[in-house]
Order: C-alpha cells, then sequence, then structure tokens
C-alpha cells in the first residue's frame, strides 16, 4: 500500500519534471552578458565601427602576417587565411595539450605556437600584442556556438575547476557559484551580477578601457572577494576557464565582445 | 602610429547628409592618475580632431581629459561632390596623425 503510493508519488513527480525540463528545453535560461547590458553598449558590440576592440582586431590580422622569430615565419605560412584556418578555433578553447599534458588557453597555445614552430620569444600575458592576435583569431569564431572538446584527459582538471567554482574563498568568504549562480540578475552596488559565460573573450571592457583577456576578468574576482589572485597563466585559472566553457557549452561566442 | 578606422559610407548621393566615424587608439591619459610608485602620470591626451574635404574645415572638435581612450566619434556631413576626407589627430607630446579617405558622391 504503502509502496504504491510511494511510487505513484514518484510518477507524479517525475510528469512535473518532465513539465519542467521540456520548458526549460524551449528556452534557454543561460544569459550572456551582452543581454544585460544598456543599449548603448550593446550597439557599440554590434557595430564593428564603434567597437574599440576592433583597433586591436586590426593590429591581430597585422601580427597574423608579420614574420617572426628564427626561421621568419609567420602564422600564415602554416595556417594560411586565419579566416578560413582559425574559423572555429576559440570556440573550443581550452583545449588538452598534449606535450605539456595539461590545458591550455587560447593565448598560450598562441605563444606555444610562437615558441615552438616560429622560434621566436613568447609574449607577456596581457601584453597588447598577445591580446590583439588573440582576438584575431576569436573574431574568427564569432556567432559559431561554444563547443568545448569531447577529451576524456580534460574531466579532471573540468572537475577541478568546478570545486574551485563552487569553493569558498577570500576573506569576504564567497564561492563564484554564491553571486553568478544563486544571485546573478540582481544588483551588486550599481551594476547587474551577470551569469559570468566567457561568451565575449577577449572583451573589450569600459572599466579598463582596454582589450583584457578571461584571466584578468577571473582575477579581478578574486581581488573582489579580497583573495589572493593567482598568477596569469596558473593552472588553477585555466581549470576555472574549462569548466565556464562547459558551463557555456552552446551559448554563441560574441568575441571580441564590448562589456561595461 | 596609431591604428585608426574610419568608415565613409560609400553610397552617397548629392546633397545627402552622411554620417562619418572615427576611431582611434589612444590611451587618453588624464595626468590626474598616481602609477604604483607614487609618481603622477603625465597627461598624455588628444586635444583636437578636424576633418577636412579637399583642405576645407568640414568638422573640428576639441578632446578633453574625460573623454576615454581610444575615442570614437561620429559625425553627420552634408555632401554635394566627390573629394579627399583627411582626418587629423593633434595630442600632446607633439602626437599629430594624419589619414585619409575618399569620398564618392554620386
Amino acid at each position: 500500500m504503502t509502496r504504491a503510493l510511494a511510487s505513484l508519488a514518484l510518477g507524479v513527480l517525475a510528469s512535473g519534471l518532465l513539465a519542467v525540463g521540456s520548458a526549460h528545453a524551449q528556452q534557454d535560461p543561460r544569459r550572456s552578458g551582452y543581454d544585460d547590458m544598456s543599449s548603448a553598449t550593446q550597439a557599440m558590440q554590434r557595430d564593428d565601427t564603434q567597437n574599440p576592440a576592433m583597433l586591436f582586431v586590426a593590429d591581430g590580422e597585422a601580427l597574423w602576417k608579420r614574420p617572426a622569430g628564427s626561421d621568419a615565419k609567420t602564422c600564415a605560412s602554416c595556417h594560411g587565411d586565419a579566416r578560413t584556418g582559425m574559423r572555429g578555433v576559440a570556440a573550443r578553447y581550452p583545449a588538452f595539450y598534449g606535450s605539456l599534458a595539461r590545458p591550455v588557453t587560447l593565448g598560450e597555445r598562441l605563444n606555444l605556437c610562437r615558441t615552438r614552430q616560429q622560434r621566436a620569444e613568447a609574449w607577456r600575458a596581457e601584453s597588447a600584442e598577445l591580446l590583439a592576435l588573440e582576438a584575431y583569431v576569436a573574431l574568427q569564431s564569432r556567432g559559431q556556438v561554444i563547443t568545448p572538446p569531447d577529451d576524456t584527459r580534460l574531466a579532471p582538471f573540468r572537475a577541478r575547476g568546478e570545486q574551485r567554482y563552487r569553493r569558498r574563498i577570500g576573506q569576504l568568504d564567497l564561492a563564484c557559484a554564491q553571486c553568478h549562480d544563486d544571485h546573478a540578475g540582481k544588483r551588486l552596488g550599481g551594476s547587474t551580477i551577470p551569469q559570468g559565460h566567457p561568451t565575449g573573450y577577449p572583451i573589450y571592457r569600459l572599466e579598463w578601457q582596454a582589450l583584457g583577456s578571461l584571466q584578468r576578468r577571473l582575477r579581478g574576482c578574486y581581488s573582489g572577494v579580497r583573495a589572493e589572485a593567482p598568477p596569469y597563466g596558473a593552472l588553477e585559472l585555466v581549470e576555472l576557464e574549462l569548466y565556464l566553457a562547459s558551463r557555456a557549452a552552446g551559448m554563441t561566442v560574441e568575441s571580441p565582445a564590448v562589456r561595461p | 602610429m596609431a591604428r585608426t578606422l574610419i568608415t565613409v559610407p560609400q553610397d552617397a548621393k548629392r546633397g545627402d547628409v552622411i554620417e562619418i566615424r572615427v576611431l582611434i587608439a589612444h590611451p587618453m591619459e588624464t595626468g590626474y592618475r598616481v602609477a604604483s610608485d607614487g609618481k603622477q602620470v603625465p597627461r598624455d591626451i588628444l586635444r583636437r580632431f578636424t576633418c577636412r574635404l579637399d583642405g576645407e574645415v568640414v568638422f573640428a572638435a576639441a578632446l578633453f581629459p574625460a573623454i576615454s581612450s581610444n575615442p570614437y566619434l561620429a559625425f553627420p556631413l552634408r555632401v554635394e561632390r566627390s573629394g579627399t576626407l583627411s582626418f587629423a589627430w593633434e595630442g600632446d607630446g607633439g602626437f599629430m596623425q594624419t589619414e585619409t579617405a575618399t569620398l564618392n558622391v554620386a
């Protein structure tokens, strides 16, 4: 009797869950930061003649064609035209890099190409050159769907990234999830808390008055909760990026985006 | 040389009012900020922008420290004839840059 009731209750619950599931399938509850911006900032991103990141993209295009290193090879000597050769690449990163046996970000990957293929000196993290080339490569994936690679070697790193996302840190004792999952859409001071989907990096952030990477943004949150920010390129940040990419899988790449 | 992006509509007809857009990479350092070594960062801003059509000034603007970096300007222009547009930015520390674009009027 009790068992029959319980299974009935489960059945009702399951059909209720199914109904919720199908409603969600129709409308993705995830929002890009773009959706929460003012119409003026949205217009700035939509219009390439207004978007200041396009200045960096123009620099990146020049760097793509400029010989570097002892062999004087350009990016184009191996990869050809970036518009075809780099199409969809940014939508896949971070990806696993075999010889380092760890995931690397798009910026790190560019530097690996620079040191290993071109035999040139690596660019400093957040340097204008690296961001410019990254923006140019990322632009070739604009409008494509974020598709993190289906690589089992990434799984442990991604799991650690998720742990970091949910772990409370800093003097304010806050986890990423507490703002960006639990309180997204509400206000923190004057600004709307975004859901934290990395859809448009590298971004031109009006607060920075410059182009910046996702790691710069993540480090901003670390100091925001008064935790010690890991240095650029730290595995901790790459793991977080990896988790964020899987969390945003299926959303559209907007790079290079504008954010307030 | 600073990177610039200049947009001039190419389908204008005589008498049309077109919108010209210019964007230039420039730090627009206000002169009020203090660097990590405690010293004031010297001011480095653009002071003046001038647009000329075949040498005749058709638009000019004065820029001030409150204007953000990589300044974007858009302005309307009534076009009566084709010609060469020149865009000049002048700034602190002898900064001077001139770019040109062709204006085609049907």
